[in-house]
Formats: structure tokens, sequence, C-alpha cells
């Protein structure tokens, strides 16, 4: 029996009979604005589709309504239930959700050598034993981690400086492995370590217990040691040659560095980039100084307005992309999670740009006395005797408390950035996070206001410029950015892209 | 390449799939075999065997199956499977263990209509007799092919019959890699698809073609309402139970104008799928038909098509470009191009006299000869 064809006009919707789904929008330039929805799907456009989307002006003959039907935006009498498909991407982005507490960061002493101008800890005299964690509330503090619903847990170990403790960290490592194997879990280990302490011993041990270790690397060493004076001036020379020791015992892709940015750093965005290919790392997260703890005291040494860190980041960025051009393969921690967030179908689990804030629900810092804090810039804010964000102590209260303790509860009011003032109607909103921990900080509020937080003029200001690049940037920095988004170098984009 | 003969066919009233031989067997071996003769003697040792295949006319009975007056089987070789037909007395070649392109054809009904089908449906109940045939033909499949094509017609049509035929290829060949084509909209079903799954195929690829991320154009490319819905629908299921899938989107004046929208749609929406195969139309069955709808020159979607390939590659998703000669492809997709694994192709056209590529080149379908873009010409040098 021959078939028959059905006419085009079989398969399209009635004129008219379009419906929105929720989307947000915004003005990038005078000449084209960005819808964004809810899943992240984003559509630049010339300026006044907005307007003539929602005044019902589009006629399913355009390649726009084609395009909006098809990411999301729009549905209409010809639609089936696709938005099923549309849920499971939703589902996605919020994976991180299922996940719960990932990160449990252990605070196994207060003391340090080092006097950081910017540290989120009072440090303490070297040799007093008081301010280390004790077996009692580590043991503790381990159980209430391995109480996590998550499969994947990374346990980092920092201080002050951890390695003047290192007997406590012996002993976390003792228990936290056993138990987890015994619960199924994963475990990670990182230590965070100034290194000034690194012997062959604990690199040995590192080695037998699977540890990555991680540091800090402000710049050359006339900013890390500015940055971070010790007794003797010579913290920049200890980190470099423990960077050399602990690569060579362990292999350079379990040790890390990261930079915080001071006033200092401002000025010199090339030259910390320099100093992190001349230690051949491959990763740099150009990260601002968090508004705590001596950060906030010693504000004339290291305070600065979010513009000039605006500035900073996006030399500093241009200068990354340069040295991929060049052929070494850098990349920007920041930019390529924030690319995740606007490229891919995936959420991330970065801490600081989730929503609900990963605060509590993704990370748990454990004081040396058992207090337990939502982040590590909680615990900071009661070191200044502001203990809004302590939810409580091991020693005395259950995982199930701790998450039902008022302090938790009115973080998490104000933890989702879909109902926050300013963030529920900005088209950045799925590629953002909520900071309550920030805005308390710097405004006394968590739900804070976005027209002057300076979390909200970093973000607004980084994603309105990666989209630019992204608009802009030449077939190479195209390439760059998608490499850093897929894990691949300028080679390899190369060889896989048509060129 | 001769796939089919045909002579007169007696003494057998089902469909008969044997095995051919070209030499006489001995006796114990002779089950499931089909011997080809030029004529048949009085001595003639036919007994055991399946069926023969006679050249020469046969008047008188003889008690073994027979399609006689067969003037062509110089192409039937030992160790192709045939089947006789009663009916009309054809003899059809479904398999040849030399060929790197076998396939089991499900059936020939299908629920789209795909305005470019390169094999039209045909609306009859062939189910039972081609399973029969088919689990026959599987049986008889030695040694095991290394690629085998499940195709249609819309194989899921079959529905639990698909599911014995799974269940036996994984049992008697399972490093066979089986390559099913079927447009997935069967799949939107969660219980038919839990049980396709639940065969466990260890060498399974599920190719499933896509014309637009616009679910009304996509529907009217392939006539049938819902069923870009379906298809999606069909793919995230597939996915959810760990069957891999490809994507397959046929180049023509329908799919060109979107095909990056296609290609963004597939990065947000179908990441797991293991690769994309864009495929230059073939002219055959209805596509001469619509072709004024259909028709666009491949040297005039180049933009478009690389273009589509940047996105999905920038992404990580692996692109196969299939059915476009060298010639008419940007220098840029060269690397994408794959020579299609069948020996139907492969046909060069007096254009290609010269042509220093044609080694990499997949050449043309036979009948693709027809028509033919104008950018086809000879590549003298790189």
């Amino acid at each position: 029996m021959a078939r028959s064809f059905s006419l085009r006009t079989t398969f399209i919707p009635s004129r008219d009979s379009y419906q929105l789904l929720p989307f947000r929008f915004h003005r990038l330039d005078p000449q084209n604005e960005i819808l964004v929805n809810e899943c992240g799907e984003f559509i630049i456009a010339a300026s006044g589709t907005v307007e003539r989307v929602v005044r019902r002006k589009l006629v399913p003959d355009e390649e726009l309504y084609a395009t909006l039907k098809a990411k999301g935006f729009i549905y209409d009498d010809y639609s089936s239930p696709l938005t099923d498909v549309l849920a499971s991407k939703y589902r996605t982005k919020f994976g991180f959700i299922y996940g719960s507490t990932k990160l449990h960061i252990f605070v196994v002493t207060l003391r340090c050598d080092h006097s950081c101008h910017y540290c989120q800890v009072s440090r303490q005299n070297v040799n007093k034993g008081e301010f280390d964690m004790s077996q009692e509330v580590a043991t503790a503090a381990v159980n209430t981690m391995l109480k996590s619903p998550s499969r994947y847990i990374t346990l980092e170990l920092q201080g002050g400086e951890p390695l003047l403790a290192f007997d406590t960290i012996k002993y976390i490592v003792s228990i936290a492995k056993p138990g987890a194997v015994q619960l199924g879990k994963e475990l990670d280990i990182v230590i965070t370590s100034n290194f000034a302490y690194l012997t062959d011993d604990i690199l040995n041990y590192c080695v037998k217990e699977n540890i990555k270790l991680s540091t800090s690397l402000d710049g050359p060493e006339f900013i890390h040691n500015a940055n971070r004076p010790r007794p003797g001036g010579d913290s920049y020379k200890l980190a470099v040659e423990g960077i050399k020791r602990a690569r060579r015992a362990l292999g350079a892709e379990r040790v890390a560095a990261l930079m915080t940015t001071t006033q200092l750093s401002l000025q010199h965005p090339t030259e910390i980039i320099d100093e992190y290919v001349r230690q051949s790392f491959h990763t740099i997260f150009l990260r601002p100084i968090s508004p705590y703890g001596f950060a906030v005291k010693s504000s004339r040494k290291t305070g600065y307005e979010m513009n000039a860190f605006l500035n900073f980041y996006k030399l500093g960025l241009d200068y990354i992309i340069g040295k991929n051009r060049k052929g070494y393969n850098l990349v920007e921690i920041y930019t390529k999670i924030l690319l995740q967030k606007i490229l891919t179908p995936e959420g991330t689990g970065y801490v600081d740009l989730q929503s609900p804030s990963g605060a509590g629900l993704n990370v748990l810092v454990y004081n040396y006395d058992g207090d337990v804090y939502a982040t590590d810039e909680a615990r900071m804010l009661a070191e200044m005797q502001d203990h809004t964000f302590k939810l409580g102590n091991v020693l005395r209260h259950s995982r199930a408390q701790l998450f039902t303790s008022p302090a938790f509860v009115s973080l998490l009011q104000a933890a989702c950035n879909q109902s926050l003032p300013g963030c529920s109607d900005c088209a950045f909103q799925p590629y953002c996070g909520s900071d309550p921990v920030y805005h308390h900080a710097t405004q006394g509020d968590t739900f804070g206001h976005r027209a002057t937080s300076g979390f909200c003029k970093r973000n607004m200001g980084v994603i309105e410029h990666l989209f630019s690049l992204l608009r802009k940037g030449d077939t190479e920095l195209q390439n760059i950015l998608w490499g850093w988004v897929t894990d691949r170098n300028l080679a390899e984009m190369r060889e896989s892209l048509p060129q | 390449m001769k796939l089919h003969t045909s002579g007169i066919a007696q003494g057998f009233q089902k469909p008969i799939v044997a095995r051919v031989t070209t030499v006489p067997s001995l006796p114990g071996v002779r089950k499931n075999t089909a011997l080809v003769l030029p004529s048949l003697r009085a001595r003639s040792d036919i007994r055991g065997y399946a069926a023969i295949i006679v050249q020469q006319r046969i008047e008188e009975s003889i008690p073994c199956p027979v399609i006689h007056s067969v003037r062509d089987v110089d192409h039937l070789q030992s160790g192709h499977i045939v089947v006789l037909e009663p009916a009309n007395g054809f003899i059809r070649t479904l398999y040849r263990p030399e060929s790197p392109h076998n396939t089991l054809f499900a059936t020939e009904r299908c629920n789209s209509n795909c305005l470019m089908c390169s094999q039209p449906p045909i609306d009859k109940d062939d189910f039972a007799a081609l399973t029969e045939r088919n689990l026959k033909l599987i049986d008889l499949m030695s040694p095991a092919p290394e690629y085998l094509c499940v195709t249609g017609g819309e194989p899921t049509l079959l529905g639990d019959r698909l599911l014995t035929i799974m269940r036996k290829l994984r049992d008697t060949m399972p490093s066979t890699y089986v390559h099913m084509l079927t447009n997935g909209r069967r799949f939107a079903w969660s219980d038919f698809t839990t049980k396709f799954a639940a065969v466990c195929h260890p060498n399974l690829s599920v190719g499933i073609p896509l014309y637009s991320d616009y679910a009304p154009q996509h529907d009217y490319i392939v006539q049938a309402r819902h069923a870009f819905d379906q298809t999606i629908l069909g793919l995230h299921q597939l996915a959810r139970h760990g069957v891999e899938t490809e994507v397959r989107v046929v180049l023509h004046a329908l799919t060109v104008p979107r095909l990056k929208y296609i290609a963004d749609f597939i990065c947000r929406n179908l990441t797991f799928v293991n690769h994309i195969a864009f495929m230059g139309m073939e002219h055959i069955g209805y596509a001469p038909r619509n072709m004024g709808e259909l028709w666009i020159d491949p040297v005039d979607y180049q933009e478009e098509l690389e273009n589509s390939v940047t996105i999905l590659t920038s992404f990580g998703i692996e692109v196969r470009i299939y059915n476009l000669q060298l010639c008419v492809l940007k220098r840029s997709l060269w690397k994408y191009s794959k020579q299609a694994i069948s020996d139907w192709k492969n046909v060069y056209g007096d254009a290609c006299k010269g042509c220093t590529v044609q080694e990499h080149c997949g050449g043309f379908f036979h009948w693709t000869t027809k028509v033919q873009s104008r950018g086809i010409h000879a590549i003298t040098s790189i």
C-alpha cells in the first residue's frame, strides 16, 4: 500500500498559542540582550527581543520562535510533555544537592608560624598545645563526618599550620580511613600547609597514606613574603622548595597551590601568573580576599574595592589566555567553573557558586575545639566573636542537631538566590551562588543588599566579561576557553576541531 | 553487486534459509545446505540437502526442495546464506561472510515515513516470518561476523520478537558488534526500554536519527506527530539504562538551516551519545520523489556543517561524516570523513579519474551517481 505525505501545516503550532516558561533577561550592551532560562540555557538576541516575546509578537515561522521553543523558553499547543526533558535538565543542574556534605575541613590546630595580613585565624604562639584538636574532639568530628550521606568524602586538614600538629593528623587519618572503608565511602585526604615544616618523614607518610598536599603561593618572592611574613622572612623559599619536594614524592598532580589577592597583588597580576608558570603549575585561581578575620581588621593593608579586583581579574585572565596562546596550558579556575555552568548542562560542586549555598550543605568546618561551622569564613567570624554561624559542637550535638540548629536554619533561609531580592530576577542567577555568610560579614544581613554587594559586583562583572569573550573572542580564544571546560589543552583542541 | 536471483520453486511451502555450497558435501553435513548445480543428472546424489538450486530446467518431480531454471547463479558462493522463497522462486542472499557489512532485516514496516527514506516502508505483517528467518540466519552465521547491522523498517516494532533476536545475538555471537538503526520512538515507553536493556547485549550501539532541535520540523520530516518528543525521551531512557547510542543527522534542505541549533541541542540535551554522524542524503527510495524540497548541493552547506561540527567538537562530542565525497567537503572537515563500511559504495565516476585522494574517499552509492554535486571533481594536488 503506497503511503502519502502530510503537508507541513499538519505539524505546526497554531498562531498565538505560545506561553512563557520561566526565564530572566539582562541587557549586555545597547544592541544586545541575553535571555537565560532555569536550566542555564541562554540566547543572545537583539535588544527588544524580550519585549517582542512577552508581548506575543512572535510567529511560529520565525527562526527565533523555533530556537526559543527548542531551548525551553516557551511552549505552545504543539508541545507534548517534553517538559520531562526540561525537568531532567533541571535535576542535572541541581545534582549537587543530592551529594550532601562532601567537603569536611578539620582545623587541627590554630598554631601557626606565619602572621599573614589576610589570615583568617588569630595566630597563636607556636608552642602552645591548648589550641590543638584533642583526640576526643577528633574522634567525634570524624564520626560526624562519616555520617554524611555523601559517598565521596574529602577530608581537608588545615590550621593554623596543620603540620605543627602532625600527631593529630595521624590520629585523624588512622580512624577516618577504616571508618570510611567500613561504610563503603571513598575518602580523599588533603593537607593544606605552608610547607615550612614539611619533613621527609611527613612526605613519606603522605605517600604511604595517599594524601594530597595544598599550599599557598601568592606570587613571586617579593609579593609572597610581603603577604606572608614569618620569622626569617623566608616563606617564599620554604613554599617553593616544599612544592618541589612534594612533587618529587607525590607526583605533580597531587600538589596544588592557591593564591590570595592582596592590595599589593593587585598591582602585579602578570608577575603572579609568571610565578605560577615558573613553578610549572597548570592551574591558577585568581581569588579575592575574604572580608574576614585579619583581612577586615587590617583593611588598610589588604582591603580594596571590588572594582580594583575585577580589573586585576580581567588583566590576569587576558595574560593567562596569552600563556595558552603561546602553548603553555594554564587554566584559571574561577573562569573554568563559571564557563562550565554557562556552557554545559552540568552543575558544579563549587561551594561559593551554589544555590542553595554550599555552606553546611556541601561543606562543614570542625574547629580545634569541636565547634562546627557552616564554612571556613563562618569560623573566621567566630574568631572575631561573631558566632552567628556556629551550628553546634561535635561533642554535644549529633549531625541531625547540627542541621536543625537555629544557626543553620537562618543560614538556609538566605541560601537560595532564587528567592533573594536582586537575585530572583537576575539573568545570571543560574550561574551564580548565594553567600549568606559573606553578606552577613560585609553588610550585617544574611539576605544582603545586591546593589552594594561585593559578591554581586564581582560575579556580575566576571560573568559579563566571560560572555563578552565568548561573543567577541577569536577562534583561538574560543578554543582555549572550551578547552578549559572540557579539560583539553590548545593543541588537543586544534586536533579535534575543524581547523 | 547481485543479491538476488530467481527460478521456479518446487517441492516446498515455507521459505528455506540455507548455506550455499557449490561443491557437493559429504552426506553427513548436508543439513541446512543448498547445493548449486548446473544440471540434475540421474546419478546426482541430492539426499539430505535442505534444497538444491539448479540452472537447468527440471521437468520431473524430485524428492528434495528445489529452485530450478535459475539463470544467474555466479554470485552464489559457498558459505553465503540465502533464503529460497516458494511463492515466487526468489533466491535472496542474506549473508556473505566476506562482506564487512551484513544486515538483519527486521521488518519492512515503520511508524515513521521520512520524506527522504532510502528504503520506504511497506505496510504488511512480516513480523513472524522475518523473525523466524532471522533466527535461522543467526544460527547459520558461522564464523560470527565482526559487525552486524539490525535494520528495517523499524526494528522496535517487533516488540518481544526483537528481544528474542537480541538475546540470540548475545548468546551465540557476543563479540559481534551489533549496530541497530531505529527511530528510537518506541524507547519512550519505559517498559519496553527496560526489557530491551535487560538483554544486556555486550557489544551494542543504537543509531537514532535527529533532524531538528525544533519538534514540529523533525515531525514534519519524519511525517509523524510527536515523533521528536518520543525520540528524545527514548534517547534519554536508553542512556539511563546504559545503552550506547549515536545520533545521526541526514543533511538536506530541511535539516541544514538549523544545523548549528541541532548541534547546540545535542550538547545541552544529549551529552551522553557516543558520537554524532552527519550523513549525506542518498538519492533512492522516497528522496527522488521529494527532491524539490530536499535538494541542496552539499557545496552550499559546508559553512553550516563546519559551524555545527565546531560546536560539537568544542564540547568534546565525537563527529563522523558519511556519504560526502572529499571534493565537496571543506578541507577542515576531511578528518571527520569516514568511508562507510558498505560494499554498496565506493563507486567512482568519470570526474574522479586522476583524483589523488580517491583511496580515502567514500565515493558514491552506486545509485547516487545520477544526482551529483556541482563540486565533484578530481583532486589532483593537496
